[in-house]
């Protein structure tokens, strides 16, 4: 358009993106801080405009400078919306983790932008990307792990992810709908935009290292979803899966372009683009629920929550199709997307080498195991917060939410199944606009034909018709609910659960959260390290009054990498005291110093 | 078109009758092989008619999660009937979905029925709930490497393009046999589940429909019933290729039908009888081994799939 700015196809899609989410939220946003003072509530409100401005600006932008100060807007902004809640100190804590984190992930990005300023002497986004032909390969592959730790950091990928179950459950519901929605997409953008078009796939490790990223963020990412209680924080953790499918797709994309195929890389990037706008919506779906829940019972634990069903019928009917859909349950959106993503590594197999074959073939399995770990998570976290009895007085007086915070969950859950079923019109459009941001001269594949997806594309042969699918599939419920209602015995009792004859069951009997996630807990025990604390108080030797048992996992990551780090951080920082004594000459002395090494440095390179 | 409707009629109809009749004989088998008398082979379709007159009780803390379960259940099971290629000149039921379709529309079935087991509050339905969707975690990328296999082998994950056309070979073969062990999973067999006992350290699927009654329960065994026969057919065509019995012109219509109804039927009751056998003579494996048994599951999957990428 500009000098500053260029609206591409890429720009309208994460539009689409932003709006889709940003909306709702915002609506839901306005009984959601109802109780909050007035003056409070329109910073916040202001915050949030710049925060999603930023992010509309950041996608349209032209120039990598301009770029970096909206993505630094973006992160800002969007700390203060974390920390807006200052009343816990969990918060400020998780505000800390979250900036340093995202600031650290800004590091290696300016850093790999400058590199390239070396080359092209311009921010421009085209003349970037010329004069990155140009560049060594050493430099590149520097450029790209640069970039890759930068958005990886922002998008949550494991092992970087370690800001995400912090920031999202303790900023407001909103807020983590659009951070988890949007905000981490962004990261997705920057790799398309910089790596993809500005440095161009040019080794075949790249592609590999994103899906090899991907895999283990999708992994790790549910298992531990599986283990929390904490119901936003769940959310957060299966954020981290859906970027690692995402990622997935992205890297087998980032492959296929450097096979030089065409076709096989715009089908990868189409499955990319899809379970992106696809996660945006059924997960700033939860998260609104989620919020709503909170609103209703003012607790995030979900071993005190249950029988909500009854008491919120909206929001547990918004969070039932959300969790469908992030199940992957057809033929709701996140089926299709995931469908497509194995389809991807599928039919992508076909034209390989042996090899990359058997690669594929992993990958598909593990993304199967995913998508069943997933159903399991959700299974789990509608089955413990709706279903069954209340485990607390405040579950019990739970009331359904105010107008305006349904109308946003809503929305967003009709959206669900038209891209789910509507998946069909959907993808052409979404098919030019990954054959713009393929880096190919712009070509357009086609998937469907009348209502189902086909390809004639020899070697990657499928089809599959949701709409089709679904109407057999209401057709039989149609006829086997008249079976129902109208045939057989109509005599109906209402009477107690089972309780083997003993006495009433109440809501101790029931199964918990964590004796669900049991049988995964002691699956992945190698990996998640469980460990118990008990605790007897004894009034005499032969007599226990209380006995407490708490159950825990290592959090590895933290334990074995960052935890370290941060000691070694502290360690040298104090070292370092000892070269700050107070004196001003001193001072003068080390900025000339720094200086010259500088000028020599640039000389240098 | 209306050829096509009746083909989908006709097969839902194929599952509708024959399905239950599978349970039956396996039971049956099984009895012999102890040394007993055994139930009728039609005891499966009586139990259905009785279920259907019962009274139906429901637990007073189930919320209408519980009272959709059973009609989403069968009806997914159902869709999946129709992906299956009995009536294989009308490929076209097929176009509604391929072989990863089946995978999640499985998957559908049961994530409903996991959650009508923890919505009546009894712990059984708990802990049922929470192994079946640890089974089918287990159990889902072996499923998935199986069919990716298959896919290598005959270039489609389309149902049609493995429909007992093909030749047999290694990599079918031992596909066939990973889904096999997918398929105990799936089916509530031993080694990895028992329908026969309500012991709550064993059951899974059984505790997971222990409060349904009356008409509820008889929709539910009528899915278990169809899902079992869908496996069986998979299994049939995967590992059992047979082709088809070539018809000369002047051979009769009645001859062919029947010909053409043997070589189904009769692969399909070769699967349920070494169910049987193996269901006698295998005893039951602990929860937490079922990981092994998947890891078993998943490497004759990886064999497959070498298999096919070499073309043994």
């Amino acid at each position: 358009m500009n000098k500053w700015l260029t609206l591409d196809p890429l720009g309208i899609f994460f539009w689409v993106v932003i709006a889709i989410v940003s909306l709702p939220s915002a609506i839901f946003s306005i009984d959601y801080l109802k109780t909050s003072k007035i003056s409070k509530r329109l910073i916040m409100w202001l915050v949030l405009l710049v925060f999603v401005g930023s992010m509309t600006v950041l996608v349209v932008v032209n120039n990598a400078l301009l770029f970096l100060v909206f993505w630094e807007i973006m992160a800002f902004s969007s700390y203060f919306l974390v920390v807006s809640d200052t009343s816990h100190e969990k918060t400020v804590r998780a505000g800390t983790i979250y900036i340093t984190m995202t600031q650290l992930g800004t590091v290696f990005l300016t850093a790999g932008l400058l590199i390239i300023f070396k080359y092209s002497n311009s921010f421009d986004f085209w003349l970037m990307h010329r004069a990155c032909t140009g560049m060594p390969h050493h430099i590149k592959n520097l450029v790209f792990i640069l970039f890759l730790l930068g958005f990886g950091t922002k998008a949550g990928i494991v092992p970087l992810h370690l800001w995400l179950p912090y920031a999202h459950p303790a900023a407001p519901s909103h807020v983590s709908s659009i951070m988890s929605g949007v905000m981490i997409k962004m990261a997705v953008y920057g790799l398309l935009r910089f790596v993809f078009y500005i440095l161009g796939i040019d080794s075949l490790w790249w592609g590999v290292t994103i899906i090899i990223l991907g895999l283990i963020s999708s992994l790790v990412g549910i298992i531990y979803a599986l283990m929390d209680k904490d119901i936003k924080r769940l959310l957060a953790y299966s954020s981290i899966e859906n970027i690692g499918v995402i990622f997935m797709s992205l890297g087998l994309s980032a492959v296929f372009t450097r096979f030089q195929m065409p076709y096989f890389a715009v089908l990868a990037l189409i499955a990319c683009l899809y379970h992106l706008i696809n996660h945006a919506i059924f997960k700033s779906l939860l998260f609104l629920c989620a919020g709503s829940v909170y609103t209703a019972t003012s607790t995030k634990d979900i071993e005190k929550m249950g029988g909500l069903i009854k008491k919120m019928p909206y929001t547990s009917a918004c969070f039932l199709i959300g969790a469908m859909a992030i199940a992957a349950l057809p033929p709701l959106n996140g089926f299709v997307s995931e469908w497509l993503t194995l389809q991807a590594f599928f039919t992508g197999s076909a034209v390989v080498t042996n090899g990359y074959k058997l690669f594929f073939g992993m990958c598909a399995a593990m993304l199967a195991l995913t998508s069943a770990l997933a159903a399991a998570c959700f299974v789990k976290a509608f089955g413990i917060t709706f279903l069954a009895k209340p485990r607390s007085r405040h579950a019990e007086n739970a009331l359904e939410v105010p107008t305006l915070m349904r109308t946003g969950m809503i929305a967003l859950s009709c959206m669900i199944p038209v891209f789910g079923l509507g998946s069909i019109f959907i993808l052409p459009w979404l098919s030019g606009i990954a054959g713009y941001s393929s880096g190919f001269t712009p070509i357009h594949i086609t998937l469907s034909s009348g209502f189902s997806f086909v390809t004639a594309n020899p070697g990657a042969k499928f089809c599959f018709s949701p709409i089709a699918m679904f109407l057999i599939f209401s057709l039989i419920a149609i006829a086997a609910g008249f079976l129902y209602l109208c045939r057989g015995s109509k005599k109906e009792r209402s009477y107690n659960t089972w309780d083997c004859g003993y006495y009433t069951l109440g809501s101790r009997n029931e199964y918990t959260g964590t004796a669900f996630s049991k049988p995964f807990r002691l699956a992945f025990s190698f990996f998640l390290l469980p460990y118990r604390k008990t605790q007897k108080v004894r009034e005499s030797f032969y007599f226990v009054k209380t006995f407490s048992y708490e159950t825990y996992t290592t959090k590895v990551f933290k334990k074995y990498i960052y935890q370290p780090a941060l000691n070694a951080a502290y360690k040298i920082a104090f070292s370092m005291r000892r070269i700050q004594p107070g004196s001003i000459h001193l001072y003068l002395a080390y900025i000339v110093i720094t200086a010259v090494i500088l000028v020599a440095f640039m000389r240098k390179l | 078109m209306i050829m096509k409707i009746l083909f989908f009629i006709a097969q839902l109809a194929a599952f509708l009758l024959f399905s239950p009749f599978l349970s039956g004989l396996i039971a049956r088998i099984k009895n012999n092989l102890r040394m007993r008398k055994g139930q009728s082979i039609f005891q499966p379709y009586f139990d259905l008619v009785k279920l259907f007159s019962k009274e139906n009780v429901v637990s007073g803390t189930a919320s209408w999660i519980y009272r959709v379960t059973p009609l989403v259940v069968l009806s997914a099971t159902l869709t999946a009937a129709l992906f299956v290629p009995i009536f294989i000149f009308s490929s076209s039921a097929s176009t509604a979905g391929d072989f990863l379709v089946l995978v999640f529309v499985f998957a559908a079935g049961r994530f409903f029925m996991a959650l009508s087991a923890l919505d009546t509050a009894s712990s059984f339905g708990g802990l049922g709930a929470s192994r079946e969707m640890f089974i089918s975690s287990l159990a889902e990328p072996v499923f998935c490497l199986a069919i990716f296999a298959l896919y290598l082998e005959f270039g489609s994950t389309g149902i049609i393009a493995s429909s007992g056309f093909h030749n047999f070979t290694a990599a079918s073969f031992s596909a066939g046999l990973a889904l096999f062990m997918v398929m105990l999973a799936e089916t509530s067999r031993i080694p990895i589940d028992n329908r026969e006992t309500h012991l709550e350290l064993t059951m899974i699927h059984e505790a997971m429909v222990l409060e349904y009654s009356g008409k509820s329960l008889a929709f539910l065994e009528m899915a278990g019933h169809i899902r079992q026969m869908i496996w069986f057919f998979l299994i049939a065509q995967i590992i059992l290729p047979i082709s088809v019995p070539t018809f000369t012109c002047n051979s009769s219509v009645i001859f062919s039908a029947a010909a053409w109804f043997l070589w189904y039927a009769g692969r399909i009751i070769l699967v349920a009888i070494a169910i049987a056998v193996l269901e006698v003579s295998v005893a039951k494996m602990r929860l937490f081994r079922a990981a092994d048994f998947f890891g078993f599951g998943f490497i004759l999957a990886v064999i497959a799939v070498i298999a096919a990428i070499i073309k043994v």
